[in-house]
């Protein structure tokens, strides 16, 4: 067995910056060895440690999608030590990739049903992937209606926005995209909380699963909403996040009761939340 | 069972002999407390100590330990590419280790050792280590093994279990491994006569009977999660405790660590250090939010941890070996038999 702490060395091909604010940026990695490329074998919903030599680790959803072959992709917030470096490093450079780490969004039970995804500000991240992985069309088939709802504060801090305007335009999945609020004459698309959106917009809940992913002011708003359209809580879907450091289930740092987050989650049912200690 | 009856001589040079060819640890007494160290005679060993102060799990999860080690320096084509550190896996033998110590380095199995991830150190410095336990015929006061699963001669734990008796041992091989290093190395010794097993087990019954129970602890099962996390209880409990981590540090079944990088000139390492619950930091996300930010909180994950998550996770009972430690150096008496006596009347009151 491999060790499990130890990260594949990846070159950082690309960086873009997402937002207006700067504090958004992604990351185009690249293996490299290529049978290192090969063992990484993820699904959407899973994350990596991103390491940098002399700084540490930082947790990270997996961005890019594994329809996209040759290239992994994360998309970080500049926010403590290992965030801001990174925002610092240059093309060329070699960081590591340890993963793919934890479980993903449910791919077998969501087969056959219709999808919808609400996502919050900057958790978009593993719901990109999750729609690139869904619009391949050798996936597309295999689930009904995708519905997605994602908003941020305002336009400038929309993630993917080039990715975002095309899937808009595709009739094989519907997109509500929404700001808090804006002063852009020209916006033509909402502007409403994620919640009030979602209400709106109220997408079916026949046959159907949701996944919610955002800051924990959206989730608590939008859960009630999800309630009301029938939604019942083995099918609305979420990922957590908690201070991690192996993200193997060994450091003992990122449990809620008897879960660790970074083993048995991040991906959680509300079902399986509620049987859990409020403690995250 | 297979005994061997061995007078202290014999043991002796047994253990002088294995002393040549391995790494040998055993409680040595340094200033006022006993602590495991290397030795090379077995006159070094105090075999009349009753626990050392600092568990053994530090054999096998240092306290601070090199992960990986990388080059800064741009010349260097492997620069910030990590390379495992190179380590010292001869084979080793820890002479003298307390049956509750050895049972509690298997709980902590369950966590290093899993069928999706093995940590590779624990699991290596397990493999390439032989347990000699010895047995414990007068437990001490904070002792409480028996009383959550284990015991004075619990065999579980060890390769190998010694009985001290008036002047010799009796010497137990208790596992594959024990049988090995006996067939390698021949201590001597004869079969013991049947008054000698019979004193073992009169030794052994005056020892557990020197414990008293709790109770049942499988009511600790029956309960559901929130019935404990939402009890009165923790708010009583965290009232004294100053966070200062003395009872993780020293506990042999906490293992929690920390991983931080560490940069000398243009050379770095990756390490990783013991770290604990009960320190807010532990827990602190980037954002400023902290889901044990207070101390009640932490105080409860502790407890909660070793007697309600690990219990419901792994079904292999309670990750608390009942070494007494953490109730004998806790600065503000904070003791742990009395919190499982409390959540187990919380129990019985609700059945
Ligand atoms: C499953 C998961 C997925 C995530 N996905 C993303 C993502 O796609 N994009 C993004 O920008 N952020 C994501 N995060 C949050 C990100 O991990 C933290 O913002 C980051 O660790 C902060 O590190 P720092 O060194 O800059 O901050 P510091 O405050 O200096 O943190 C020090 C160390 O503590 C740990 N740590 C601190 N905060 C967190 C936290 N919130 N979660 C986990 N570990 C933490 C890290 O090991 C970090 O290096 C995710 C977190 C988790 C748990
Ligand atoms: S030793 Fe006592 S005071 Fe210190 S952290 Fe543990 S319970 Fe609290
Ligand atoms: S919790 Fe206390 S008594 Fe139990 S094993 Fe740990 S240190 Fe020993
Ligand atoms: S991050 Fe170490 S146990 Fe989850």
């Amino acid at each position: 067995m491999e060790n499990p702490y130890k990260p594949y060395p990846v070159i950082i091909d690309d960086i873009i910056v997402e937002t207006d604010d700067k504090n958004l940026r992604t990351f185009h990695l690249k293996f490299l060895n290529s049978e290192d490329e090969r063992k990484f074998n993820y699904m959407p919903g899973q994350f990596a440690e991103i390491s940098v030599a002399g700084q540490g680790e930082v947790p990270i959803g997996i961005a890019s999608s594994p329809t996209e072959k040759g290239f992994l992709k994360f998309t970080i917030n500049k926010v403590g030590k290992v965030t801001t470096y990174l925002h610092n490093m240059k093309p060329g450079e070699i960081i590591g990739v340890r993963g793919p780490l934890g479980n993903s969004y449910p791919w077998d039970k969501l087969e056959g049903s219709n999808v919808v995804i609400i996502g919050g500000g900057f958790a978009f991240t593993t719901l990109r992937s999750s729609i690139v992985y869904m619009l391949h069309p050798e996936n597309r088939p295999k689930y009904g209606d995708i519905t997605v709802v994602y908003g941020a504060r305002n336009p400038g801090l929309l993630l993917y926005k080039e990715e975002l305007f095309a899937w808009e335009r595709r009739d094989d999945l519907t997109l509500h995209i929404t700001v808090d609020a804006t002063d852009d004459p020209e916006w033509k698309y909402n502007v409403g909380f994620v919640p009030a959106i979602t209400k709106e917009k109220a997408p079916s809940s026949e046959n159907a699963y949701a996944i919610v992913c955002g800051p924990p002011i959206m989730i608590k708003f939008t859960l009630p909403v999800l309630s009301d359209l029938g939604f019942p809580p083995d099918r609305i879907i979420t990922s957590l996040e908690m201070r991690m450091k192996c993200g193997i289930g060994m450091c003992g740092r990122c449990n809620i009761g008897t879960e660790y987050v970074c083993k048995d989650g991040p991906v959680f049912t509300f079902e399986q939340l509620s049987k859990l200690p409020n403690e995250y | 069972m297979k005994g061997l009856l061995i007078s202290r001589n014999d043991l002796n040079s047994w253990i002088k002999s294995l002393a040549e060819k391995y790494k040998t640890f055993a409680p040595v007494r340094t200033e006022s407390y006993d602590q495991f160290s290397m030795i090379t005679s077995p006159e070094e060993i105090n075999w009349a100590y009753r626990n050392t102060r600092l568990s053994p799990k530090a054999l096998f999860h240092p306290h601070s330990e090199k992960m990986f080690q990388f080059s800064l320096d741009p010349r260097d084509p492997s620069k910030n590419i990590l390379k495992e550190a190179p380590k010292d896996f001869s084979p080793r033998v820890i002479v003298g280790i307390r049956p509750c110590d050895a049972y509690a380095l298997k709980l902590v199995d369950l966590n290093f050792d899993t069928s999706q991830y093995k940590d590779p150190w624990w699991t290596k410095r397990r493999e390439i280590t032989t347990l000699i336990g010895l047995a414990c015929t007068s437990p001490g006061l904070t002792c409480f093994c028996k009383a959550v699963g284990t015991g004075p001669f619990d065999t579980r734990g060890v390769d190998i279990l010694l009985v001290p008796l008036e002047d010799a041992f009796l010497l137990e091989i208790i596992t594959e491994k024990g049988q090995i290093l006996v067939e390698k190395y021949n201590p001597g010794g004869q079969e013991p006569p049947p008054e000698v097993l019979n004193n073992v087990e009169k030794l052994k019954s005056q020892a557990e009977s020197a414990i008293s129970s709790f109770g049942n602890l499988e009511l600790l099962s029956e309960n559901s999660v929130s019935d404990f996390f939402d009890a009165p209880l923790w708010n009583e409990v965290q009232f004294g405790c100053i966070n200062c981590g003395t009872c993780t540090f020293l506990c042999p079944t906490c293992w929690c660590f920390d991983i931080q990088d560490e940069v000398y000139r243009d050379k770095g390492c990756r390490l990783r250090l013991w770290d604990s619950c009960m320190f807010p930091l532990f827990t602190l996300h980037g954002s400023g939010h902290n889901p044990r930010a207070q101390k009640v909180q932490r105080v409860r994950q502790r407890f909660m941890h070793k007697l309600k998550y690990f219990v419901d996770k792994y079904r292999q009972g309670v990750a608390c070996v009942g070494c007494g430690r953490c109730v004998e150096f806790c600065p503000v008496n904070i003791d742990i038999r009395d919190i499982i006596r409390r959540m187990i009347s919380l129990s019985e009151c609700a059945v």
